[in-house]
């Protein structure tokens, strides 16, 4: 009987479990860690216009992941306008329409994004050389010298777009750049240019994030293609490199902003900043549906909260198999304990185990006298049911009556499970004797306890919540364990004697 | 205190872990477990393959079942009444004699007949039940058990467990109630567990609660005389219940009685491993010897292997005053 296809199964949960946590923390910034800040960006862009009673649409380019920045969430406020996002091969865009609209219109765009070195933008095609530029007399020749100075100075596209850029520089602007200044913007200029000479470029529109900015403006930017990667330069100075603080707010080379049916139209954006606890900034992201991307954050907030609990589970499960095979510790019933766990996460340890123990031990009173009744088992234990539901109750009001609001937690134990607790220890006393009762009990209470404590600490929780591969790892270990034919920790107390003579 | 993997590992010890995956889980298959966690099933079985066990005076599987108790009881001087699916000896009452109105435990407490219907109520409730899953009570004639014993043991009756692997018993122990167990044959519970020589029947070891004893506490009676009868029948009989059942690894836990020799109690898909610590040596080198024989073997030659590989000699002393012990194996 080959082990190979069990390895092999164990093998590929580990190295799924742990390339999936590993991809969500790379690509998606989970931290590993619960306390860590991340710094978020609060950018909020509007766009005013004069409407002139006619139906009017407006485009906006909107930014997108990019190196340095994640998009977490956006927001628009445009009240009687029709909204709806595109995105195409020149980026995502904002569409709002209106039938009618007049006088001053404002539209706003809240966007949430979150300072990550790691993130990169989306892969994208190579871009097309432009092959439309046709320059009028005799701005041609000038062109043509340009590129052929700045061209023989340089090896590649960046040198070549830097010195071109130098050349533009004030002290060193030849007659023919004047010229050509005269009729093209600078940066405009720049790309049609890079263009003639067969370098692949375009004009990019960026944002300077500065902390409390408002009315900040849109700075335009060159960016270069050297059939590899792009890289940014700064028209102005011609220092090649994004700065840390900049945002691109539309990479594609069109216009930021759009208006039809109205005029006067500008867009400007205010800015703040501020850190947030990590797994709040994650909580908050954007999240694709993509399998990859599969995550709980995508479900309402309410059934993530159950979530929560219900991803514990396999630890306690794992704190259970721990105890019991490696270790050796008996319980009654064999996940009992996780429940009674789970039980202590919503009452707090010391008023559990007190709140437990009252309820068993008063239980078991009770059970004591019902065994004389001579009763069938499921009535027995019904009853025993409601004398725990009696119990619990009565503990809740007098907790209550002496300001004890913690005995009001004690409902979050499972009667069901308290119930056959206690008709089982009963049984257990009954036949073994109380001290059977004492192993068995204590046992199971020890496993609680070390399953809450696991199950309650913040990085196990923030782990199992953000990190749905950890559950793979854990059914893994589960499965090795299931495999283990050493001795028990408690067997070496056990043949002691043997090992003796 | 504390004894280290590597000491249990050069004495043999197999422990729970390795039993349940490597022993249990690999030569018990699930589907014959009905066979043996269902007494009235052995016994059934048993019957057809001539393995000798106690006589079945009746069975009780409904509650309104319980009226007819009396009549079924009626004539029997003694009887036990077990749970079908009973384990570890939980729900078993024995009834040494009737006297009029009252039924007679061993240890001489007296019960009336609503004490006894009301513990097979209990009991077809599925109280001492696997899961709590209804039972059936299997109502057995009382075992007549060997007088030549009866100074080994106080109250209940003492048996034998015989561990059958592939159909060869590698071990064997005689477990003697005691007071402390309260008449029970379990060791946990107090009883003395007695190692025994599966060539000869002959007491190796005495423990109870996992400390090495010469003599019974109870009786006093010393140990190492401690012979059982008809030996090569037991084990003949215990080597049967692999053909009988298909499962690998066995407990059988056999009694002698007076008149029929040795008879099949009941039969056990995951026997403890107190055996060990009564016979003083651990199981793994006598399983490993069994895992290299070929299938296909009679019974005669697995228990004539057995005899001849497992043979011991006894760590016991040799009367009370003598105070050279035989060495040990």
């Amino acid at each position: 009987m080959s082990r190979l296809p069990f390895y092999l199964i164990v093998g590929l949960l580990l190295v799924a479990g742990t390339a999936f946590s590993i991809h969500r923390h790379l690509s998606l910034e989970v931290p590993w860690t619960p306390g860590e800040q991340r710094q978020v960006w609060e950018v909020e862009a509007l766009i005013n216009f004069e409407a002139q009673g006619d139906p009017a649409l407006i485009d906006m380019a909107l930014p997108a992941n990019q190196q340095g920045f994640r998009v977490l969430t956006e927001h628009t406020a445009s009240p009687g306008y029709g909204l709806s996002f595109v995105e195409d091969e020149g980026g995502r865009r904002a569409q709002w329409s209106i039938r009618e609209a007049s006088g001053s219109q404002q539209l706003f765009y809240t966007v949430q994004l979150l300072v990550s070195p790691d993130a990169r933008a989306p892969d994208m095609p190579p871009p097309q050389l432009r092959r439309d530029i046709v320059w009028e007399q005799p701005y041609d020749t000038a062109a043509a010298q340009v590129i052929e100075r700045a061209w023989n100075r340089s090896a590649d596209p960046f040198t070549f777009a830097r010195e071109l850029m130098h050349d533009f520089s004030d002290e060193r602007q030849g007659e023919n750049v004047r010229l050509l200044l005269t009729q093209f913007q600078r940066s405009q200029l720049l790309v049609r240019l890079l263009n003639q000479a067969g370098v692949p470029a375009r004009e990019v529109s960026g944002l300077y994030l500065e902390d409390g900015r408002r009315r900040q403006n849109l700075t335009s930017w060159v960016q270069v293609y050297d059939g590899e990667q792009w890289a940014l330069f700064d028209p102005n100075s011609g220092e090649q490199g994004r700065p840390e603080n900049l945002l691109l707010w539309e990479t594609a080379g069109h216009a930021v902003l759009e208006v039809e049916g109205g005029s006067d139209s500008r867009v400007t954006f205010s800015m703040l900043t501020h850190n947030q606890p990590a797994a709040a900034a994650v909580r908050n992201q954007l999240s694709d549906d993509t399998l990859l991307n599969f995550s709980i954050h995508s479900l309402p907030l309410e059934e993530q909260a159950l979530f929560q609990t219900i991803l514990l589970i396999p630890i306690g499960a794992l704190v259970v198999v721990l105890l019991r095979v490696l270790v050796g510790i008996k319980t009654s019933g064999t996940f009992m304990p996780v429940l009674i766990a789970l039980a202590f996460i919503q009452t707090t340890l010391v008023t559990g185990l007190v709140g437990f123990l009252l309820v068993v031990a008063m239980g078991l009173v009770i059970r004591n006298y019902l065994s004389y009744l001579n009763l069938l088992l499921v009535a027995r234990v019904s009853a025993v049911i409601i004398t725990v539901i009696a119990i619990i109750s009565i503990f809740s009001v007098l907790s209550y009556r002496f300001g004890l609001n913690a005995g009001l937690t004690i409902t979050f134990f499972p009667m069901i499970i308290l119930a056959w607790t206690i008709e089982r220890m009963s049984i257990l006393w009954e036949e073994e004797g109380p001290k059977e009762v004492l192993i068995q009990g204590g046992g199971s209470l020890l496993t609680a306890v070390l399953a809450y404590l696991a199950m309650n600490n913040p990085l196990i929780r923030h782990i199992t919540f953000n990190f749905l591969g950890v559950q793979l790892i854990l059914m893994a270990l589960i499965l090795l364990l299931g495999n283990y034919t050493g001795y028990r920790l408690l067997e070496l107390r056990r043949f002691k004697p043997v090992t003796e003579d | 205190m504390w004894t280290t993997p590597a000491k249990l590992r050069l004495k043999g010890i197999i422990g729970m872990n390795r039993r349940n995956i490597r022993y249990i889980g690999r030569y018990n298959s699930r589907r014959l477990y009905p066979l043996v966690d269902d007494k009235l099933k052995t016994k059934l079985l048993a019957q057809r393959y001539g393995i000798t066990t106690p006589a079945l005076i009746g069975t009780v599987s409904t509650q309104f079942g319980i009226k007819q108790l009396n009549k079924i009881l009626g004539g029997h001087p003694g009887f036990v009444i077990k749970p079908a699916k009973g384990s570890g000896g939980k729900g078993i009452l024995v009834i040494e004699r009737v006297e009029g109105e009252h039924f007679i435990k061993p240890s001489g407490a007296r019960l009336t007949l609503s004490d006894v219907e009301r513990h097979v109520s209990n009991l077809l409730s599925g109280l001492y039940s696997l899961g709590g899953s209804p039972d059936v009570a299997l109502i057995e004639a009382l075992i007549n058990f060997d007088e030549g014993l009866s100074e080994y043991t106080y109250e209940g009756v003492p048996d034998i467990r015989v561990i059958v692997f592939r159909g060869y018993p590698v071990m064997a122990m005689m477990r003697l109630s005691t007071a402390a167990s309260d008449g029970k044959a379990n060791l946990h519970q107090g009883a003395v567990g007695v190692g025994l020589d599966i060539a000869t029947g002959t007491a190796i070891r005495g423990v109870q609660f996992d400390r090495t004893r010469q003599d019974h506490p109870d009786t006093g009676h010393e140990l190492a005389s401690l012979r059982i009868p008809d030996w090569r029948t037991l084990l003949l009989l215990a080597a049967g219940c692999y053909e009988m059942t298909g499962l690998g690894y066995l407990g059988t836990d056999m009694v002698l009685d007076r008149d029929f020799g040795p008879m099949l109690l009941e039969l056990n898909a995951r026997p403890g491993l107190a055996i060990q610590m009564a016979n003083g040596e651990g199981l793994r080198q006598r399983l490993d010897l069994v895992e290299q024989q070929a299938e296909g073997i009679t019974p005669e030659q697995r228990v004539a292997f057995a005899q001849k590989h497992f043979a011991r000699h006894s760590e016991l002393k040799e009367g009370p005053v003598q105070e050279t012990a035989v060495a040990a194996g």
